[in-house]
């Protein structure tokens, strides 16, 4: 049996727009900042994975060269919003395969302004109809069959469950959103702290029924890094880094198994599920026993369906759940305290480090105003189109 | 007028229709170029017909999108007697009051465009069934 593997040291930038910094900066800081908080150095690491999807290839080698250049072997990842999540696993991994006793995941991303992320732009008119691609098509699909946009994938979803289980309306997802903007006025790392009431958030631009902006994640710059441990070194560090270190009860990784019609409409559900359940059973805990969730909410249509594959709910109760007021941070099971990346914002490859560092602060006692009081265990949970969904059960230290 | 299909799995002929390549292992469908079977990695495939009416199974209003694109419009993905598609529903104002997950619809041709040497291209969606 593989030891167990605990965070160490975790840090998140304060998400929002940097203009004078670039990935590699904002990695570095992270980086640096998370090292400081285990306390440890770059000659105490023996492994970096690192995720920035829009920078360049090489990153990993790029932060090293501004941190510490100390031979280590570095793995560049990309798994699309579950980057970061990727990137922690892989240092879980060679930890756990006992490779190194200590690993740096770092995930960085530049978005402020990117806009729109969306299959593709209309290419220039003007020459003649030419085949091209799997679908042998002579334009691009987007628009023309179906969508291609996230908002507008995210939205079909939401819909489906929607007409599956009855009582989500427009309203409902649009009160989900309100929710998470009402959590993100505590957070002071978040990109927006501002509360939205319900009439603002139906009123703002619609993007993708029922997904107005408001209630689509917020593109910024961000980056987040957790060093991990494996406990028999862990055991060798002094009583404050044990106090502080938190325990990875569970990683888990999948992609999507195929089902009728997921390369039609991607099924994000099945993949969650199957983490959330592999995730419940190597920790040897359930959903009961969760203290506090941060779960993807891409956007407000994803949070409702997410409730039910995380197994928060019973089977298609994911609206009774919302509407009993489990999810607020005053509820039986607070979700997205942070703010969710609808407020707090959503670098693609940091979330999946800023979920796990937003539960962990908690699990340390260390949130501040919006502290979840005697938070002991925790989920975070990010997905990625296409698929990948990352899956982490973190706990309290006992000492 | 010359005519080409939007995709090479429209068939334009007097009654337009889709056609799907169908795994013979285990009949799942498909309509991109495949390799194998992304569920039984099995490698030999027939080409099936799909049914023209079906049942909108979701959908969303897309009111903002890639330059180029024209908005809004209704996408969706329709269950045509058990094999999803993806595509637009035509024909019917782009407003959540007047489509319904749930609602019958029918495969209907879409003008795309005309190209310099007068070739159309034609592309599909589904109107709803009155």
């Amino acid at each position: 049996m593989a030891e167990n593997v605990w965070i160490l040291g975790i840090h998140m930038t304060r998400f929002g727009k940097y203009r004078d910094k670039d990935a590699v900066d904002l990695g570095a800081e992270s980086a640096l900042a998370a090292m400081a908080d285990a306390g440890v150095t770059m000659q105490d690491i023996g492994v970096l994975s690192a995720g920035n999807l829009l920078g360049s290839v090489g990153f990993g080698q790029a932060l090293q060269k501004q941190i510490g250049q100390t031979g280590i072997p570095v793995y560049n990842v990309g798994n699309a919003c579950a980057t970061g999540a990727t990137a922690l696993r892989v240092a879980v991994m060679a930890i756990k395969a006992g490779e190194c006793d200590m690993g740096l995941a770092v995930g960085v991303e530049k978005l402020s302004g990117a806009g729109l992320l969306t299959g593709n732009a209309r290419k220039e008119e003007g020459g003649p109809w030419v085949r091209e691609g799997r679908f042998g098509e002579v334009a691009p699909l987007d628009g023309l069959i179906g969508t291609e946009t996230m908002p507008g994938i995210f939205a079909q979803i939401g819909m489906e469950y929607a007409h599956r289980y009855g009582g989500a309306d427009f309203e409902l997802f649009a009160r989900i959103s309100e929710k998470n903007h009402a959590h993100s006025t505590l957070n002071p790392k978040a990109a927006y702290q501002k509360r939205m009431s319900l009439e603002e958030i139906m009123n703002d631009v619609m993007i993708a029924y029922p997904n107005t902006r408001a209630m689509c994640s917020a593109n910024c710059d961000g980056a987040a890094a957790a060093v991990l441990v494996g406990e028999g070194k862990l055991r060798t560090l002094s009583q404050d880094q044990q106090r502080r270190a938190v325990k990875i009860s569970a990683s888990v990784l999948t992609s999507d198994p195929w089902r009728d019609g997921c390369q039609v409409l991607p099924d994000i559900n099945t993949l969650t599920r199957q983490a959330a359940e592999t995730a419940y059973e190597q920790a040897g805990i359930g959903p009961e026993d969760l203290d506090l969730v941060e779960l993807h909410d891409c956007f407000a249509s994803a949070e409702l369906v997410h409730y039910d594959n995380l197994g928060l709910c019973e089977p298609g109760g994911a609206v009774e759940f919302f509407r009993s007021g489990a999810p607020w941070r005053g509820g039986r099971l607070p979700v997205n305290v942070s703010g969710g990346l609808q407020s707090k914002g959503h670098p693609i490859s940091a979330t999946g480090i800023a979920n796990v560092w937003e539960v962990a602060t908690h699990l340390r006692g260390e949130a501040g105003p919006r502290q979840i009081e005697g938070a002991r265990v925790g989920l975070a949970h990010v997905i990625g189109l296409g698929s990948a969904c990352g899956v982490h059960i973190l706990e309290k230290a006992a000492v | 007028m010359d005519r080409v299909p939007l995709v090479d799995y429209l068939v334009l002929d007097d009654e337009p229709h889709l056609v799907a390549h169908e795994c013979r292992g285990c009949g799942a469908r498909y309509f991109d170029r495949r390799c194998a079977c992304a569920n039984c990695s099995g490698q030999e495939f027939r080409d099936v017909e799909v049914q023209r009416v079906g049942t909108l199974r979701t959908f969303t209003i897309v009111a903002f999108a890639a330059e180029g694109v024209k908005v809004p419009y209704v996408a969706g993905v329709i269950d045509c007697g058990g094999t999803a598609v993806r595509g637009n529903v035509v024909n019917v104002p782009p407003d959540p009051d007047q489509v319904r997950s749930g609602m019958k619809v029918r495969l209907t041709t879409v003008s795309v465009g005309v190209d310099p040497t007068g070739v159309e291209a034609v592309g599909f969606g589904f109107e709803p069934i009155d």
